[in-house]
Parts: C-alpha cells; sequence; structure tokens
C-alpha cells in the first residue's frame, strides 16, 4: 500500500525584509519578497525522509504539497518539489484575501481531504502569523490524532512514533496514521535543491483549486467571513541606541556602574 | 456579572506564575472562573482564589497524563458550556495554544494567540499582540463567538484579589478524538534552581561568542550573582553548548524582562523576536558593528572572556 503523505507549506514575507500592513492591515504582500516558510522545509524533509524509508522497505510512498495563497505561493511549491516532493496542490482565490487562522485550516483540511492523506506533515509554526495552531485545528476538522511539535520521529506499521519537548517536560508520543503532525526545527537539517531537483520539478504537476472546487462558500473565508477583526497596527518606535563604550580594562566595571545606576545590583 | 473562563497551567496543584497573571487580566472582564484539570486541585484553589477566582472548577482522569491536548478540550469545553463566559484565556504555551485553538473551532469563537495584554474594549475584550519580530503592535477581537484568546507570561502583574474560590467538580465527558495521540512515557525538566526563563525578571543569554560549552559557565556565574535566568542563542543550542529548552528566539521562548544581557551574540532578526520586548538591554559584543548593539541602551565593545569575568566580580562586590 502506498503511504500518501501531504505536507502544508506557507508562503511567506521574508522575516529579513521590512515587514508592514497594507491599509486593510493584512500582511502587505508587496513589500518584501515571498519565500517558503524556513520552518516548512523541515516538515518537507521529513516527509521525504519518511518516504524514502518506506520505498526501501519495499512499500510505496507519494508526498504531494499543499499551500494556501496568492499566486506567487507557486514559488514555495517549487521550492518543495525541488526538494523532492512528488506533485503539488495550489489553494488560490481573490476571495481568500484576508482569511484568519479559521478560514484557512477550513480550506486546508477540504484540501488535503480532496487530495487523500494518510500522514499530514506541518512546521511548527509560520514565520509571519506564527501561531503554531493549524496543526491542532487540522486534526480537529479532520478527526484525526494530532502528534505535534515533535523533534524527533518515525513511521512504522501504520503509526507514528515521536519525541515532544513541553515546557515542563519531555514526552514521547504515538498516534495511529492517519494522523497530522507538525515537526520543529529540531527534527533534522533540511536538504538543498539539487540541480536536478530544480530541472525534475519543473514538469512536476501543481493542481490548483478554487473555493468552489473546494465546496467552501466565499462568505466563509477572507476578511468578512474571518471570526477576528484587527483594529489596529502600530510600528513599534525602534529602540533609541544607548552608550556604547569600547573596554579599556575598565568595561565590567563600567557596566556594573549602569547596572547599578538602573537598580539592578 | 459576567463570567471570564482561565484555563490553569500547574504541576500537580503548584500553579505556574502565568496563570496568575491571567487571573489579573481576567477581573478586567468580569468574575474569574478558573479550570484546573488533572491531580493536586486542592492545593491550587486557595492560590487561584488568593488572585480573584470566584469559582474553581475541577476535573481529574487518567486520561489528561495519558493522551494529548484532546482530553483536555473536552474538559475545557464542558466548562465552557456550564459557563457560558465572556471571554476565555489560555497561558500561551505550545499546548496552551493547541487546546485553545480547538476549543475556538468547537465554539465557533475567534482565536487570538500570543497576546500580550488584553483589556475591555466597546464592542468586547481587546487583545494587543507583538507581531514581526515585535517590529509591530496590533489590537485584534473576535468577531464571532466569544474570544478565546492565549496570552503570554508577564503580561500583567501578579495581583492579590482575594475570592470565594468555590470549588465544584466538572463534568467531562470524553469524545471520540480524546484517546487519538497517546503520551507513552514522559521525563519531567530538570529544575536548574534559576528563574523560569519566561518569568525571570533579569535574563543572561550567550551566543557563538562564548566558543564552547565549558564557557557557558561564565554566562552562569554572572547570572547567579544577578539572580538572573540563563538564555542562549539558537548557534549556540545547535552546537550542543546550552539546552534547547534555554534558546531565545523566533523558534524558542519569548522573553521580556527588566533586562536583558546578551553576550557574544549578534543580534540576528530571529534572536531579537524573542527579546526585542525587554526594559533594559545590555550587550557585550566584541564587533562594533554588531546589530544587537542597535538595541542596546548600554553596550561594551570587547572581549566577553575578559568583559563578563569583570563585570560578574565588581557586581559581587557590590552587594557585598
Ligand atoms: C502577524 C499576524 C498575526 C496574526 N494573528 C492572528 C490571530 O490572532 N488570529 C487569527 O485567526 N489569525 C491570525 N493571523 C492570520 C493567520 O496567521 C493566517 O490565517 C494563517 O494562514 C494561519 O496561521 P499561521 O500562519 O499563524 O499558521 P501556524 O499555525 O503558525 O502554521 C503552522 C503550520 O501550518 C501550515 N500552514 C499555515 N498556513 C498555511 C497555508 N496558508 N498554506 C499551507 N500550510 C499552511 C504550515 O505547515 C505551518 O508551518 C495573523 C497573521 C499575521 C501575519
Ligand atoms: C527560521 C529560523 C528560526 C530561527 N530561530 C532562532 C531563535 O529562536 N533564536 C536564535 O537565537 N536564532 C534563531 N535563528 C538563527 C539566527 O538567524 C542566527 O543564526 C543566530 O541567532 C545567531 O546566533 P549568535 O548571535 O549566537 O551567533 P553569530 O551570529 O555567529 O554571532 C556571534 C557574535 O559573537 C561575537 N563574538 C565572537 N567572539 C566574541 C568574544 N570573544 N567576545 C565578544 N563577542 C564575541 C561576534 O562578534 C558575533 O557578533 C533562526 C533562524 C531561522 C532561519
Amino acid at each position: 500500500m502506498s503511504l500518501r503523505i501531504v505536507v502544508c507549506v506557507k508562503y511567506v514575507p521574508d522575516a529579513t525584509g521590512d515587514r508592514r500592513f497594507a491599509d486593510d492591515l493584512t500582511t502587505d504582500r508587496e513589500a518584501v519578497d515571498g519565500l517558503l516558510s524556513e520552518l516548512d522545509e523541515y516538515a518537507v524533509e521529513q516527509a521525504l525522509r519518511i518516504a524514502e524509508g518506506q520505498r526501501q522497505s519495499g512499500d510505496e510512498a507519494e508526498v504531494t504539497v499543499v499551500t494556501v495563497g496568492p499566486e506567487d505561493a507557486t514559488d514555495a511549491l517549487r521550492k518543495a518539489l525541488s526538494m523532492g516532493a512528488d506533485k503539488a496542490v495550489h489553494v488560490e482565490d481573490d476571495d481568500l484575501h484576508g482569511t484568519d487562522v479559521m478560514g484557512t485550516s477550513l480550506v486546508l483540511a477540504k484540501a488535503i481531504e480532496h487530495t487523500g492523506y494518510d500522514l499530514v506533515v506541518c512546521g511548527m509554526a509560520s514565520t509571519d502569523g506564527g501561531m503554531g495552531v493549524l496543526p491542532a485545528l487540522l486534526a480537529e476538522r479532520l478527526a484525526v490524532p494530532q502528534a505535534t511539535l515533535l523533534s524527533e520521529l518515525s513511521v512504522a506499521e501504520g503509526k507514528v512514533t515521536g519525541r515532544r519537548d513541553g515546557d515542563a517536560a519531555t514526552e514521547r508520543l504515538q498516534a495511529e496514521l492517519p494522523a497530522v503532525i507538525s515537526v520543529t526545527d529540531q527534527s533534522g537539517e533540511a536538504r538543498y535543491p539539487s540541480f536536478k531537483g530544480i530541472m525534475a520539478a519543473k514538469k512536476k504537476p501543481v493542481e490548483t483549486l478554487d473555493l468552489e472546487d473546494l465546496g467552501i462558500e466565499a462568505e466563509e473565508v477572507g476578511l468578512d467571513g474571518a471570526w477576528t477583526v484587527v483594529e489596529s497596527a502600530t510600528e513599534r518606535p525602534a529602540r533609541t541606541k544607548g552608550e556604547i563604550v569600547t573596554d579599556d580594562g575598565e568595561g565590567g566595571k563600567r557596566l556594573a556602574t549602569f547596572l547599578a545606576e538602573r537598580k539592578f545590583v | 456579572m459576567a463570567e471570564v473562563l482561565v484555563y490553569t497551567d500547574h504541576l500537580d496543584g503548584a500553579v505556574r506564575k502565568p496563570t496568575l497573571e491571567l487571573l489579573t487580566l481576567a477581573r478586567r472582564l468580569g468574575d474569574p472562573v478558573a479550570v484546573v484539570l488533572g491531580p493536586g486541585a486542592d492545593a491550587a484553589a486557595p492560590v487561584l482564589a488568593e488572585h480573584g477566582a470566584a469559582r474553581v472548577l475541577t476535573a481529574d482522569a487518567p486520561e489528561f497524563a495519558d493522551y494529548l491536548v484532546a482530553p483536555k478540550v473536552d474538559a475545557l469545553q464542558a466548562a465552557y458550556q456550564a459557563v457560558s463566559p465572556v471571554a476565555v484565556l489560555v497561558p500561551s504555551s505550545g499546548e496552551g495554544k493547541e487546546i485553545a485553538a480547538r476549543l475556538a473551532v468547537r465554539v465557533g469563537s475567534g482565536l487570538i494567540t500570543d497576546a500580550i495584554d488584553v483589556a475591555q474594549g466597546d464592542e468586547g475584550p481587546v487583545a494587543t499582540q507583538s507581531v514581526f519580530a515585535a517590529a509591530f503592535t496590533t489590537t485584534s477581537r473576535a468577531a464571532k463567538g466569544t474570544p478565546v484568546i492565549t496570552v503570554k507570561p508577564n503580561a500583567a502583574p501578579v495581583e492579590a484579589a482575594p475570592a470565594a474560590g468555590a470549588v465544584e467538580p466538572l463534568d467531562v465527558a470524553f469524545g471520540p478524538l480524546a484517546t487519538g495521540t497517546r503520551i507513552v512515557s514522559r521525563s519531567p525538566r530538570e529544575s536548574t534552581g534559576r528563574p523560569e526563563l519566561t518569568e525571570a525578571a533579569i535574563v543572561v543569554s550567550g551566543g557563538r561568542g562564548l566558543n564552547g560549552a565549558e564557557n557557558f559557565a561564565l554566562i552562569e556565574a554572572l547570572a547567579d550573582t544577578l539572580g538572573a535566568a540563563v538564555g542562549a542563542s539558537r548557534a549556540a543550542v545547535d552546537a550542543d553548548w546550552y539546552p534547547h529548552s534555554h534558546q531565545v528566539g523566533q523558534t524558542g521562548k519569548t522573553v521580556s524582562p527588566q533586562l536583558y544581557i546578551a553576550v557574544g551574540i549578534s543580534g540576528a532578526i530571529q534572536h531579537r523576536a524573542g527579546m526585542q520586548t525587554s526594559k533594559t538591554i545590555v550587550a557585550v559584543n566584541k564587533d562594533a558593528e554588531a546589530p544587537i548593539f542597535e538595541l542596546a541602551d548600554y553596550g561594551v565593545v570587547g572581549d566577553l572572556f575578559d568583559v563578563v569575568p569583570a563585570l560578574t566580580d565588581e557586581v559581587r562586590a557590590r552587594k557585598g
């Protein structure tokens, strides 16, 4: 039996650029170049490793990457395909502009069901919204187990097992497939696309879907369908650079004096 | 009066500080009703009452410890239905956010994560978030349902506000999803004896400049003279010089202490995302051009192996 792995990848504005909000208080996607959210590279990597493991043990596996995002989001899909994913699904619709996490999880869940899945792999959080909740929402909507924030994992005999480092404890988790997992940036370095991979990606299939294809009404998503409203976005005043001294042998002492003046000592 | 549901983060009844901060915020919106799941409710209840909980709803079952997240969602949903609150506040841990999200989608409510403040607005509770690596501050509210808001540590002071804190058992029926993900084993994090990173008033962090695990002793010595927590950059964590649980930044912890001391850390955007909202920032770095100095209230350009021991000695001397 073939293991159907679906990886959710997000196209985000580059975090090293000057990210801003547009006039309607949605993320400005013009100001800064977009890219595949770096934390989703770890999800693609784990999916590829699981698929390779399957194939090595004589089973079949297929890795499909899915994104919900604007036209340019195909860049994120191409990157994942060039890393080695087999095919891609792009959900794109003008009515999606301004969708919150509830709408995004609805659309993604429908797209995943449309694709067919045994295992859904997500990143730990996007690098823009950064909520870190979408995988849990997918598990809820798909009514399957969630094994999230894994820093180490394996899939065998229809089960996923992994290590989750929580605030208070480290836990070992186990869930039967189908399941939704998310992986952290501790799970293993993501591979770079090879030249061959980049060339091959150009020929891999990308299926484009809109809301109608997924049976979703426009009112359920977008700014108007959002369950949350952003009322204001204010740029934080840049921190003012304070006194910078060069150590002449007295640097430690002078720093102690500063700390004492500020009543930290 | 309107009631506000507060999810309690505790370990066998020892309530963590962020939950007490949530009670301060909850009192702005109505009467706090705390939910305590798992063993230790008897120990937690008086502490929650002392900080404003009018009622304490408790449930204990093996499912809470044996299965991930979903049983707690069932319980919080039961509390939600029993109380009909005007808002639900949950501490912003990895688990807290997942519980909150699943509750929100079940009850048809808007979800806001990682709030740094919550206040009453004209159209219901308003949450403040710090976004894009703390470059922007946003305010949001729920457009649908009862707002479910997760709140970061240090969002509000802990205040004494004695209330009844009447303990009431909560009936929880677990749904079919509750037992989906089994927690096969759990090893609690060992205490370092130092303050909790996200709760500490002072944090001293070390980066790649430390040049080796053994040199983190310099950071620990400075931290201990100041009563501080120890943090690390991802470069230091990736090199295995310090545990990942101490990483500060986008994929580690967000800290917002009174004082943050960055030692041998360049100040990459992903690191700044986790410490930019600190009250006072101090940096020690041998490169005068390091971006961390742009944020620093005080900086020393120099070799950390000279500056940090001298600083530690001087602080020790001043403290007598
Ligand atoms: C600064 C900011 C703050 C926001 N705050 C809120 C808020 O408080 N409440 C709210 O409802 N919405 C909020 N949003 C909107 C929300 O971020 C988006 O709806 C987003 O699509 C889902 O949330 P996330 O990016 O935080 O996902 P996360 O939960 O952080 O993402 C986890 C994983 O889910 C997958 N994933 C996420 N998005 C997609 C996608 N579009 N396509 C494919 N896979 C995906 C990826 O694998 C990712 O690693 C905010 C957006 C921004 C930019
Ligand atoms: C998706 C993503 C998520 C990330 N998440 C995080 C995160 O959560 N936290 C995080 O920290 N990073 C994170 N990073 C990594 C981040 O981009 C930087 O690589 C990292 O913060 C660098 O750590 P550093 O400052 O210790 O090392 P460097 O950038 O190498 O800086 C070391 C500094 O030490 C100074 N130095 C060297 N020797 C001495 C000496 N003897 N005395 C004084 N100064 C000295 C140098 O001048 C230099 O400025 C993330 C990156 C990505 C892509």
